[in-house]
């Protein structure tokens, strides 16, 4: 019969539309902001840097690996020196320009010092759109337990793995 | 005929109308993005079509150039940003071949689980906005959405992230799925069908839809295989021409899959090509997630060269790998100079190569078939553009 077709697929969204007030299965939106769903544990954004006691005592050593395998190029580092000018183990500037960053997770990958890892941070919007995004060393840093906090797994495996290096 | 006045119709339609030129996109909401089309109508049919591409170049192939091997990862993402997977696979079988890089076993299954679960989200998705150029609007689109949705998550899940996964390595993946993986994936293949069934029953009957697609935008076989058209769209024309069949690269050989195809090669047999695909899919899903071994997922020098990307050594030569994607062919051309970066970097975009073909099935045809037309190809402008 001419028409039957559309008459069942009425019935589908007519279906579909009751039965989204009874079932949550139906249902599958949420009302952000008040409402969030979890992240998953990899979610990633941004990346932090992460320090372990104090901001100014950050795990990262400068040696610059994450800046090149950085595919478009958008982390800027300057070793820190000395006062006889030798070079000290740690960054004296560590610039991310967060605009440029493609949220790839290479630079946590490449890190060998487990210091670079990627935040779950996306609501980062601002008004100007050079200076906001662009991170500096202190806007970067995270301490261990706010690292520990946003990905519990990934935390307790680093530090299993710190602590086997230090014996 | 006899009536004076419909011999009268007759004659005025011989005589020359004025040629109306119109300019479809950049940003019409139907052309997928943004792309162009000039069009010259006689009364409502197209005489000519003119496709306009270049507004998403973002000089992908050249700029890969100066990247090294591993870094040009993220970037496969973003040609086809609805599937990413598919692309990084194709990019991580080029440079494997090119490198002699093994894959271990359980990486090949998670390779095939990733890749179909992208097929699957990329034909429901295109189901959805074939309906919306249709004028169906967003019923089909949000059903679709809801299910993508589900997989999605998944993807974040395993990946980190939904849509720019940057999930393959060189020699396996990069890392290892959560416990509940499988059992999810399961249950999505369980739970689609259902949904499948309820789209089918949504549209594939349905008169209107009939009436619009059936017919509608022939492309025909001889034209489909000359012109160098993949995918769905050489299938819906009746060619049974599938490169996970033929190449049967990474472990497709293992798997038991049909390979649907159309008989007219119109809009519906696009459409209901690519419902086929899907169930297909699931059966490939299932028996990978049947038979996937435990075990290790990246090699020992693949593990080396993500963590160490400058360590990796790809010697001089060239390589092309191809794999099907959800569109077509999709194939890396790869040329290495023995230094860490390509020296030719080229992409064979399936959605643009099954672009040419566009003007060949728009001229005869109304101007609102165009669009559905468009539709049926399937094309993402990342990939068309580059
Ligand atoms: S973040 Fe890691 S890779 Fe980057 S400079 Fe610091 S220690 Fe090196
Ligand atoms: S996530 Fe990717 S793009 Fe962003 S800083 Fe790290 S390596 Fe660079």
């Amino acid at each position: 019969m001419y028409g039957l077709g559309v008459l069942k697929g009425l019935w589908v969204t007519i279906k579909n539309f009751t039965l989204s007030y009874f079932t949550r299965k139906r249902l599958t939106t949420v009302q952000y902001p008040e409402e969030r769903i979890t992240l998953s544990e990899h979610a990633r954004t941004f990346p932090i840097l992460v320090y372990d006691e104090s901001p100014d005592k950050l795990r990262c050593v400068a040696c610059e690996i994450c800046a090149k395998e950085c595919p478009p190029k958008c982390i800027s580092i300057v070793r820190a020196q000395d006062e006889a000018g030798k070079p000290l183990k740690q960054p004296k500037f560590f610039d991310i320009d967060y605009s440029v960053c493609m949220n790839c997770g290479i630079c946590e990958e490449v890190c060998p010092f487990d210091s670079i890892y990627m935040d779950r941070q996306f609501e980062l919007s601002a008004y100007e759109r050079s200076e906001e995004f662009l991170y500096t060393k202190d806007r970067l840093a995270k301490s261990a337990e706010y690292f520990s906090k946003i990905r519990p797994e990934t935390a307790k495996k680093v530090e299993e793995k710190r602590k086997a290096k230090e014996k | 005929m006899n009536c004076p006045y419909l011999q009268n119709m007759d004659q005025q339609s011989t005589l020359d109308t004025q040629r109306l030129e119109v300019s479809l996109g950049p940003q019409h909401p139907s052309t997928h993005g943004v792309f162009q089309m000039d069009v010259v109508l006689d009364g409502e049919q197209v005489i000519r079509l003119k496709p306009v591409m270049g507004y998403l170049h973002r000089n992908h192939e050249k700029l890969m150039e100066n990247m090294s091997w591993l870094a040009c990862m993220p970037y496969t993402d973003r040609l086809d940003y609805f599937c990413a997977l598919a692309n990084n696979f194709s990019y991580a079988l080029a440079v494997e071949k090119l490198a002699g890089i093994e894959v271990p076993e359980r990486a090949q299954y998670l390779r095939v689980i990733m890749a179909e679960l992208t097929r699957l989200i990329n034909h429901i998705v295109l189901v959805g906005f074939l309906l919306n150029d249709l004028g169906a609007f967003f019923t089909p689109v949000l059903y679709a959405f809801r299910e993508r949705e589900k997989l999605l998550d998944l993807f974040e899940d395993v990946t980190g992230s939904r849509m720019m996964c940057n999930y393959f390595r060189f020699g396996g993946v990069k890392r290892d799925v959560p416990p509940d993986f499988i059992l999810r994936v399961r249950e999505i293949v369980n739970q689609f069908p259902k949904f499948l069934d309820e789209l089918e029953e949504l549209l594939t009957h349905n008169e209107i839809l009939l009436s619009r697609c059936q017919n509608v935008g022939i492309l025909p076989k001889a034209l489909a295989v000359n012109a160098g058209i993949t995918g769905p769209v050489l299938r819906a024309s009746g060619i049974p021409y599938d490169i996970r069949k033929i190449d049967k690269y990474s472990i497709y050989g293992r798997f038991k899959f049909r390979v649907p195809v159309g008989e007219a090669g119109d809009v519906y047999d696009r459409y209901y090509v690519r419902i086929l695909e899907m169930r297909e899919s699931l059966q490939i899903l299932e028996q990978a997630i049947n038979e996937i071994p435990d075990g290790e997922v990246i090699s020992k020098a693949g593990a080396q060269a993500a963590k160490m990307p400058r360590t990796l050594k790809v010697p001089k030569g060239d390589a092309y790998g191809r794999t099907e994607a959800p569109k077509g062919e999709l194939g890396f051309y790869l040329v290495s100079d023995g230094s860490g970066k390509p020296y030719r970097y080229h992409v064979r975009a399936p959605s643009f190569i099954n672009l040419t073909v566009l003007e060949d099935m728009c001229i005869g045809q109304k101007v609102a078939d165009v669009i559905i037309i468009l539709g049926s190809i399937d094309i993402v402008l990342g990939e068309v553009d580059r």
